[in-house]
This record gives structure tokens, C-alpha cells and sequence, in this order.
């Protein structure tokens, strides 16, 4: 990304004006609501979390806002603009950017040829002038070896430019997805357990990286993770799911606190204490 | 630093493959300039050509876009009869045989992205064993469309027909394709040299493809759809891009392929010849390009020069044929290939870090 993109940005913590809003957004598979009637709001350089027991769906959260799956209700604006209705791709146009909860590199390909394809609409070229190979191609693989580079010495991977990602250890793994991610110049950027087979000095050098993306990159991130520390740590507000429903949302303080939380996450008081 | 040192191994890998094929030129067209060469073979020059071309082209499909296509053939006939035709139609038009070759090829490819645009767009909303089934269809479907057309040409310009040559109503003209008897009387105009330049044209088309921005997209819906439609890839197009540019390749290679000979059939473009370019293209290596070139030359010539033995040539050829994909597909075979190739590449007084690049070197899709 460019310095001047990130100046057209807003300054990091004005949450005033949402980047994401989701409203009664749902999905039905076959006659099971996985997600039902969710309102969702990221602010603008907002770092959120999505936190929730197994089988809660906040995947499918992810798989709707990045249409994956075709929402059956509900509207998703991002930044004003209505994605319900548009692809894959033009979402990723549109600047939602994600990573996976199973890692999906394109491991056959380099490191650096991952973040290129992340590049691909940040940088164009024709096929005719890629095949011909007319000064503009030269030009074009210019940008996307600079830029490439850029973002991998973020993440500290640029001395693994020309490795497999395949062969990549897990944690550079997780990292190169987050680097692509980024690569597509987002607005708001979806992190699907960043921190899934980190261990806590890892996690928390995730935490700091996170922390540092949002204030380099000007972008809003939303985070789904069970690690507690990682999530009460740097989310500046939580939206809890349960059965495909919001049952709590606020700050940190506020869904420690929140009855109906700690029953989704320990089970009801009553009904463990009558166990014993 | 790094982006240097890959630049310069693909484009060592790339020079390499350029260069066997030139050298392997240059050699042919010593032999047959001196005579040396047996009537047999003289007269496989151009095939082996053709289906050099052809194995580069699939294994755009097959290997760099990972997709199945059973229907190579047809693509390689819709080149080669448009082909045909166009060489004809321009007799007396066109006055020098290689300018007369190279428009037909260049119509062929024309009407081979043509049918691979018309056939692509609904075979890409498939995908794996589907998408294989249906190319098969499709590369039948072509064929006995041609197998029932009928192209003749006079005065009066070009006349089609679905049911007889009677039926085109030619004045004094010519009948260019006669259904299933296929087209005779093809001007031959075919030779190693045009060979030469279409395999020459066709390498550069997909390398120059493959190691691009569109390239580089293929390759990413192959390793991962769902990731390559987060970050922005249109999948359909990419995939179409991959799939018409093969059928294009296929139809002019096609084109050269029909020149060689006096008469061409319809039927010998059938599904044992889709077949026969897939071996090719796996046997080289899925995705490996100039392995698929090696290939494509030995299996071509293979049975000619079994040809000696007699009747038991085919079933050498088989046995070769198996003997070769087990030996590459067995584990303990390729480390010993492996290993005797680090001992090839470590020249004397080097360090063993010169053979841990080539270790490095030998990825699975490398060009």
C-alpha cells in the first residue's frame, strides 16, 4: 500500500462512523437458521471481536459478509455501500479482506507470488501485454515485486520471498495469509483465530501485530478467537454469538460482566449448583 | 536479492526448455538436409511437431489451470478442417505457400477460440470429473458435427450443407470437406520449419502467460478457489482464459497438422487422440512443460521405431509406456533419479550448497 492511500484514511480511533454494518442479517440451510437476525457494527480503524462457544456460527458470520455463502436475509453495508448482493470478488474490490480458519495459501506458489495474487487488483496488467510482454508488463511486475516486498518485510517474511508457501512452518503460514489479506488494500479486515496453534508468546506478538496493522494500515479488523487473553486484550468492542444468535455486545468490561455470556460459556448457575 | 535469484532460475529453467528445442531443430533439419534420415521418419517430422505443440497447449489446461479436459481433439479439428479451408480458398490468392500457411493457421486459431468460448462458457461452470466427462462430449460432439458437414466452395463464395455434397449446389467448385470422407486433395505445405516457428510460437504464448498477473491467477484458483475469490479473482474468467487459449493453441496446431497430408478424416480426430496428448502431458509430468515436450517427441516416434520388431511393437510401446509411469510415480525411484542428479550437478571443488539449490529447484510445477 502507498503512503498517500493511507492518508486519505481516517485517523486510527474514531470509531464515530461504521465501515460495517450488518442488519438482520441471516442464513438458512435447509430449514436451520445458523445465523439469524444479526446486527453487526465495526467502527471505522475499529478493532472488534466475534467471540462464541463451538458450532455458534461466526464462521458462516465470515463466509457471509466475504459471500461465500449468499445471505437468505439481512443487508451488509460496507461503508455505505450494499454487498449483499455482489460476488466473491467484487467484495474483495469492495475492501473486505479475510483470513481462514484452515489455512488456504496457494502453496504450490512462492510466498512472494501469494502476496503478488493478493496485489492483483492493486496492480494491473493485460493479458496481451503480459504475453507480448510490452514495457507495460515490465513496469507492472516492477510494482508487484516493490510492493510484495513491502508488506513482507512487515511481517518480517521478506528473506522467505522466494520460498513454497506450502513448506512454510504454521505461524509464517498464518502470517502470509494476513499479508495477502492485506495486500488487497482493505477497509476492514476479517481474522478467522488468528492466534488457533499459537502459544502465548506467539499470541502475544499477534496481539502487537494486529495492534500495529490497524495503525499502519488505517484498517478496521474483526476478530473471531477463543484465546480470552488475546480477545479481553485488544478488541475495543465484542459481539458475542450463541446458536447463531447476538446474545451480548460492548466493551471488554462490559461482556465479562453480562449474565447471559457467562451462561452461553459455564451453563446456567442454578443448574450446575443443583448438579452438585 | 531474492526476486534476482528466482528471475534468473525461471528464466534459466525457460532458456533451457528454448534451447532443446532449437538444438533438437537444428539437428533434424541437419539430417534430412544430408538425407540421412529413413522415409518413415521424415514423414513424422511434422506430427511430432504438431503434438509438441499440442502437449504444451493441454498441459495449460491440465496443469497450470488443474482442470481435466478429455476433449483436446476437438479443438485440434475445428483448426485443422478451418484450416484446410482457408489454404484452399486461397489458392491462386496468396501467392507464397509459407504466407498461405500461416494465414490458415492463424483462421484456425480464430475458429478454434471461437469453439472454445462456445463450449468454455458452459463447461466452466463445472468443475473435476464433471468438467472431464463433459469436454469428452463435447470433443465427440465436434466431431461428428464434422463428420455430417459438408464445405464446398465456387464462384459464388463458400456453401455449407448438413446433408450431402449434392445438396451445396456447386457450379464447376470444389468440395473442401466431403463429410465423413474428411477433405482431399489438402495442398501440403507443412514442413519441419513451420513446425519449428509454432512450437517456437506456442511456448512463448504460455510461458510468457503462465509467469504473468494472469498466470499467477490460474495458478491461484488451481491451489485454492475460496482463497482466490477473497482476494479479487473473477474464477470463471480466469479459468475461461486458460481453456480458450489451450483451444487456440489446439487449432493451430491442428491446422499444421492437416497440410501434412493429402486427405484428412474427421474420425481420426476421436477421443483415443484427446487420450494420446493427455499421456503425453502426464507422462511429462503434470504441469511440467518441457517435460510434456520430451514426451510428446519420444511417444510420437516410439512406435516407428518399434516399427522393426513387428507385431509385437504396440505391446512394447504399452509396456514402456507403464514401465515409465510407475518408475515416476514410485517414491524410491525418484529419490534415486534425485540423487544421481544432485551428483550430475555438483561439479568438482563445489560445496554441497550448490546441490542444495537443486534440490531446491525441482518443485512440481516448474517450467
Amino acid at each position: 500500500m502507498s503512503s498517500e492511500d493511507r492518508d486519505k484514511r481516517e485517523p486510527m480511533g474514531d470509531v464515530g462512523d461504521a465501515v460495517l454494518e450488518c442488519q438482520h442479517l441471516g442464513i438458512e440451510f435447509g430449514g436451520l437458521r445458523a445465523v439469524n437476525d444479526l446486527n453487526l457494527v465495526v467502527g471505522r480503524t475499529q478493532i472488534a471481536g466475534l467471540i462464541g462457544p463451538n458450532g455458534a456460527g461466526k464462521t458462516t458470520v465470515f463466509n457471509l459478509l466475504t459471500k461465500v455463502y449468499q445471505p437468505t436475509h439481512g443487508t451488509i453495508l460496507l461503508d455505505g455501500q450494499d454487498t449483499a448482493r455482489m460476488s466473491a470478488a467484487k467484495v474483495s474490490k469492495a475492501g473486505i479482506a479475510r483470513t481462514f480458519q484452515n489455512i488456504r495459501l496457494f502453496s504450490t506458489l512462492t510466498v512472494e507470488e501469494n502476496v503478488r495474487v493478493g496485489l492483483h487488483n492493486q496492480v494491473e496488467c493485460g493479458m496481451w501485454s503480459s504475453i507480448l510482454r510490452l514495457p507495460r508488463f515490465w513496469a507492472s511486475e516492477r510494482e508487484y515485486h516493490r510492493r510484495a516486498l513491502e508488506l513482507l518485510d512487515v511481517f518480517g517474511m521478506a528473506d522467505n520471498a522466494d520460498d513454497v508457501a506450502g513448506s512454510l512452518p504454521y505461524g509464517a503460514q498464518r502470517r502470509l495469509e494476513i499479508a495477502r489479506a492485506l495486500a488487497t488494500n482493505p477497509k476492514l479486515l476479517l481474522l478467522d483465530e488468528p492466534a488457533a496453534g499459537m502459544n502465548p508468546s506467539e499470541t502475544a506478538g499477534l496481539m502487537e501485530a494486529i495492534a500495529h496493522i490497524r495503525d499502519t494500515f488505517g484498517v478496521a479488523v474483526l476478530l473471531i478467537e477463543h484465546d480470552m487473553e488475546l480477545v479481553m486484550g485488544i478488541c475495543e468492542k465484542i459481539t458475542v454469538l450463541n446458536f447463531g444468535e447476538v446474545i451480548g455486545s460492548g466493551t471488554p468490561a462490559d461482556i465479562q460482566g453480562n449474565p447471559q455470556v457467562i451462561e452461553a460459556y459455564l451453563g446456567k448457575q442454578d443448574a450446575r449448583e443443583g448438579g452438585e | 536479492m531474492g526476486m534476482l535469484g528466482n528471475l534468473r532460475k525461471t528464466t534459466r529453467s525457460h532458456i533451457l526448455t528454448y534451447a532443446i528445442v532449437v538444438v533438437a531443430y537444428v539437428v533434424l533439419q541437419c539430417l534430412v538436409s544430408t538425407h540421412s534420415i529413413s522415409y518413415f521418419l521424415g514423414g513424422l517430422l511434422v506430427p511430432v511437431c504438431v503434438y509438441v505443440c499440442l502437449s504444451i497447449s493441454l498441459n495449460l489446461v491440465v496443469g497450470v489451470s488443474g482442470e481435466l479436459s478429455l476433449g483436446h481433439a476437438g479443438f485440434m479439428s475445428v483448426g485443422a478442417f478451418s484450416g484446410l479451408a482457408a489454404s484452399i480458398c486461397l489458392r491462386g490468392v496468396v501467392g507464397p505457400d509459407p504466407l498461405r500457411l500461416a494465414i490458415a493457421i492463424v483462421v484456425a486459431g480464430v475458429m478454434a477460440a471461437i469453439a472454445g468460448i462456445v463450449i468454455g462458457l458452459p463447461v466452466m461452470r463445472l468443475r473435476g470429473d464433471y468438467l472431464a466427462i463433459v469436454t469428452l462430449a463435447f470433443g465427440e460432439i465436434i466431431k461428428n458435427l464434422l463428420n455430417n458437414l459438408y464445405l464446398g466452395v465456387d464462384a459464388n463464395g463458400l456453401h455449407f450443407s448438413m446433408e450431402s455434397s449434392r445438396a451445396l449446389g456447386l457450379q464447376r467448385g470444389i468440395v473442401i470437406i466431403d463429410g465423413p470422407q474428411g477433405a482431399s486433395g489438402v495442398d501440403k505445405l507443412s514442413t519441419l520449419l513451420a513446425g519449428f516457428l509454432l512450437i517456437l510460437f506456442t511456448l512463448t504464448v504460455v510461458l510468457n502467460l503462465v509467469n504473468s498477473r494472469t498466470g499467477r491467477a490460474i495458478m491461484a484458483v488451481r491451489d485454492n478457489r475460496i482463497a482466490a475469490e477473497s482476494v479479487g479473482i473473477n474464477v470463471t474468467k480466469y479459468r475461461l482464459i486458460a481453456f480458450v487459449v489451450s483451444a487456440t493453441l489446439a487449432g493451430m496446431a491442428g491446422a499444421l497438422y492437416a497440410m501434412n497430408y493429402s486427405t484428412v478424416v474427421p474420425k481420426k480426430f476421436d477421443f483415443n487422440t484427446s487420450i494420446l496428448i493427455l499421456v503425453f502431458v502426464v507422462l511429462g509430468g503434470i504441469g511440467n512443460i518441457r517435460g510434456g515436450i520430451v514426451s510428446a517427441a519420444l511417444l510420437t516416434l516410439l512406435p516407428e521405431m518399434l516399427r522393426s520388431i513387428g507385431d509385437y511393437y504396440m505391446l512394447i510401446y504399452a509396456v514402456v509406456l507403464i514401465v515409465v509411469m510407475i518408475a515416476t510415480n514410485n517414491a524410491r525411484v525418484r529419490s534415486a533419479f534425485d540423487a544421481l542428479r544432485d551428483r550430475l550437478r555438483r561439479r568438482p571443488g563445489d560445496g554441497p550448497t550448490l546441490s542444495a539449490g537443486a534440490a531446491n529447484g525441482g518443485g512440481t510445477h516448474e517450467q
